[in-house]
């Protein structure tokens, strides 16, 4: 259940992996869909936190074009019923997350990522 | 019985059948529910806004059932698989991940406004291998800077925990202000030794203006 919101928060965690290490890219992923209870003031409180191109090419990848390139000035009801959908209601259940800096494959399976390192990645 | 962090390391303590066990324990259930709403009324969130939490430890979801009902988006990370497993059963709604918290998070500074914790970090006591990042002040030290990188400025993590003497204690404050935290140890019940709870309550920021909470007494 890695759901958008989670991946735009994740950057690669293994030693020396500092700079170049976000947005992780999304590799061979299968996806489902579950409604999510909608929150518009979850929203508004949480866009400021949000990597919008990270978002929007990650929605892109995925098969979801709604958003547009640059967050809107007006928040109406329309665009954040939309943003709900992308952050909450797309779930990977299988596929990968990879480092776009060293390369580090974060395995997705049944839903859960796998976020281990081996012990020479430990910082 | 011995404490199950003395027995084996979490991921292979809590197996397919302790995981069921642990969760499907009408006792258990009821300790950590009580624990969790503790944590979130020492978590203090301004009310009436809804945040994003961290689950740490969060096992089979007995503490994420609690944050949907209260509302709250979460993301819950544990180590060991039969727990995420038993977790996935119990459809709860947060994000959960398979992590060690002794390697640190990745994620993304003021990802989160606030992280809890149920009886969790006491794990991080015990060395697992003789490699020098696996004691445990490398894995505390891992641990409590990437959180306090991961939250925002100002909000609380909150820990309950079971350390099993002064000097751990004293171990997991002094890393955590190394790592930035202001805070402290609140004791509820200390003189019960039945309802006795030790809850770490941490501080990214607020300009010293937060108190630790006092702790629970019998009245
Ligand atoms: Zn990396």
């Amino acid at each position: 259940m890695v759901r958008l919101i989670t991946h735009n928060l994740l950057a690669c965690h293994a030693k020396g992996c500092t700079s170049n290490n976000f947005p992780l890219q999304l590799k061979d992923v299968q996806v489902e869909l579950r409604d999510a209870e909608y929150n518009a003031d979850f929203l508004r409180g949480f866009i400021s936190r949000i990597e919008w191109p990270a978002l929007v090419d990650a929605a892109r990848q995925l098969g979801d074009t709604s958003l547009p390139n640059e967050p809107p000035e007006m928040m109406d009801d329309d665009f954040l019923q939309k943003l709900h959908h992308v952050l909450l209601e797309i779930h990977i259940e299988e596929g990968a997350m990879i480092c776009p800096n060293c390369a580090h494959v974060y395995p997705i399976s049944n839903g859960i990522p796998n976020m281990l390192l081996a012990e020479h990645e430990i910082g | 019985m011995s404490r199950p962090e003395f027995q084996a390391p979490p991921e292979i303590y809590y197996g397919d059948t302790e995981a069921k066990k642990y969760t499907n324990n009408s006792r258990i259930q009821q300790i950590q529910a009580d624990m969790t709403y503790r944590a979130l009324e020492l978590l203090s969130l301004p009310s009436d806004q809804p945040a994003l939490l961290l689950d740490i430890g969060c096992g089979s979801g007995l503490s994420g059932e609690i944050l949907d009902e209260e509302g709250y988006n979460w993301v819950g990370v544990d180590i060991a698989p039969s727990m995420l497993e038993v977790a996935l059963e119990r459809e709860v709604e947060g994000d959960l991940f398979l992590q060690d918290i002794g390697q640190g998070f990745g994620f993304r500074p003021g990802s989160f406004d606030g992280a809890i914790s149920i009886s969790v970090i006491q794990w991080l006591l015990n060395a697992e291998t003789s490699h020098p990042t696996s004691s445990p002040p490398h894995r505390l030290t891992r641990f409590f800077t990437t959180l306090h990188a991961a939250l925002r400025n100002p909000s609380r993590a909150i820990f309950q925990f079971y350390p099993t003497s002064d000097d751990q204690v004293q171990l997991i404050t002094s890393i955590a202000q190394k790592a930035g935290f202001g805070g402290g140890v609140v004791v509820d019940y200390p003189n019960s030794n039945k309802a006795r709870k030790v809850f770490l309550c941490l501080f990214v920021g607020g300009g010293g203006g937060q108190q630790v909470p006092k702790g629970l007494e019998v009245d």
